[in-house]
């Protein structure tokens, strides 16, 4: 139940960006799925005890494998779909926390939070690479067996 | 003497096309930049186009305030500046100028023809209307509170606080320019709000009905675009789009800290 009650919020909030940042009409669905994915992927590693950081990985990483194949598909720029995908993976949580132990003087929790939430964010940023080294990878390979 | 006058009107008319291909490339480049396109996309389609328009070389330098763009042909090499000031997120806008440029590098489009195509991107209006967009803002908000494991009973304040909070950002960024301001402002409207819903019995669990409804004011695109600027070896425009994801970041936790703090 639970786990549906996060497919499907996860599908519109990630929609719901799609709107915010004015994509087009079409491809709010594939927005939606893409964040839905990510999502799902980071709920249940974590759900299965396994720490923020690699479970942000491998979602960040699916997304944006999954954005590039639509993006190729659809001949449309990889950014639309991988940025409604990546908000919910913002730390937004952590950061609030930090910043509240922060304006309460409790600067050892404050500092703690801060810096997992800059490693998630490190994270992130790390899927996406990871993503576009095999797409270049691959279109090496194809080169090669072209030429 | 008749052959010399003819020979100038050749060179002028010859002239204004390599400007005319220039003005293309340009406004495809500032159309893409202000809508939020990530800076090695604008650099190539440029390029590309320049390249489609038989222009052997051209260097184009691209930063989140300014385009530099140069093309050389057998004249001097022209070079022109084109400031950004305002930039929004409109991925539409970007997603057209990219087929408008597949289409530049097909040949389907002569010099003219893209040019009034790009103008009537670059002047039509927003997909959404504000209304619609609002509302995305704060269903996404109350959806956001329940993948942050909230209660259902919390759901209506989130979305209500985070459409208010939506709604205060473009009232205050149309007030005055300064994004700083009305980012501050809206997270602190939404921590007034939460705290006020909490105390009237209307929600139950402050922290996350703040956390839900300061989600769409976080700046996903910049952090993503970002990163794959920095990447991509664009280190300038990477590390000034950073600090400006960096910046919106503060603003909206100094305006939840100044709540927490006096509340």
């Amino acid at each position: 139940m639970s786990v549906l009650v996060q497919l499907v919020t996860s599908f519109i909030a990630a929609a719901s960006f799609g709107i915010i940042f004015n994509a087009p009409k079409e491809s709010l669905i594939k927005c939606g799925f893409v964040g839905m994915l990510g999502w799902t992927v980071y709920y249940l590693m974590e759900a299965q005890g396994i720490d923020e950081v690699p479970s942000t990985v491998a979602a960040a990483f699916l997304i944006a494998v999954v954005s590039q194949v639509y993006a190729k598909v659809y001949k449309a720029p990889i950014i639309i779909y991988i940025v409604a995908g990546i908000i919910p993976l913002v730390p937004g949580g952590m950061a609030y926390n930090s910043m509240r132990n922060f304006v309460t003087n409790d600067y050892n929790m404050a500092i703690t939070l801060a810096a997992k939430a800059f490693m998630i964010s490190g994270s992130i940023a790390m899927g996406i690479v990871l993503s576009e080294v095999i797409n270049q990878l691959m279109r090496q390979s194809r080169m090669k067996r072209i030429g | 003497m008749f052959e010399a006058n003819y020979m100038d009107i050749d060179i002028e008319q010859y002239l204004e096309e390599q400007y005319d291909i220039m003005d293309v490339s340009l406004l495809a480049g500032k159309i893409m930049l202000e809508s939020g396109a990530e800076t090695y996309r604008v650099e190539d389609t440029m390029m590309r186009i320049a390249a489609s328009y038989g222009i052997k070389e051209s260097h184009s330098y691209v930063t989140p305030t300014g385009i530099m763009f140069s093309i050389e042909t057998e004249e001097p090499t022209k070079t022109k500046l084109m400031r950004i000031s305002d930039r929004t997120t409109d991925l539409k806008k970007v997603m057209l100028v990219n087929s408008t440029s597949r289409r530049i590098s097909n040949g389907e489009l002569s010099v003219p023809q893209a040019y009034r195509i790009l103008k009537q991107i670059y002047q039509s209006d927003e997909t959404y209307s504000l209304k619609t967009r609002l509302a995305a803002a704060a269903i996404s908000s109350g959806c956001f509170l329940m993948m942050f494991q909230g209660g259902w009973i919390d759901f209506l304040p989130a979305v209500l606080a985070g459409g208010v909070g939506f709604a205060s950002v473009v009232y205050f960024s149309e007030l005055i320019s300064i994004k700083f301001f009305a980012e501050f402002m809206a997270s602190l409207i939404i921590g007034l709000m939460a705290f006020l819903f909490v105390q009237i019995g209307f929600g139950q669990e402050l922290d996350k009905i703040i956390i839900g409804s300061v989600m769409p004011l976080v700046p996903g695109l910049l952090i993503t675009n970002a990163v794959r600027d920095l990447i991509a070896g664009h280190l300038i425009s990477g590390l000034s789009k950073g600090a400006e994801a960096f910046l919106t970041a503060f603003a909206i936790g100094s305006g939840i800290a100044v709540v927490v703090t006096f509340l």
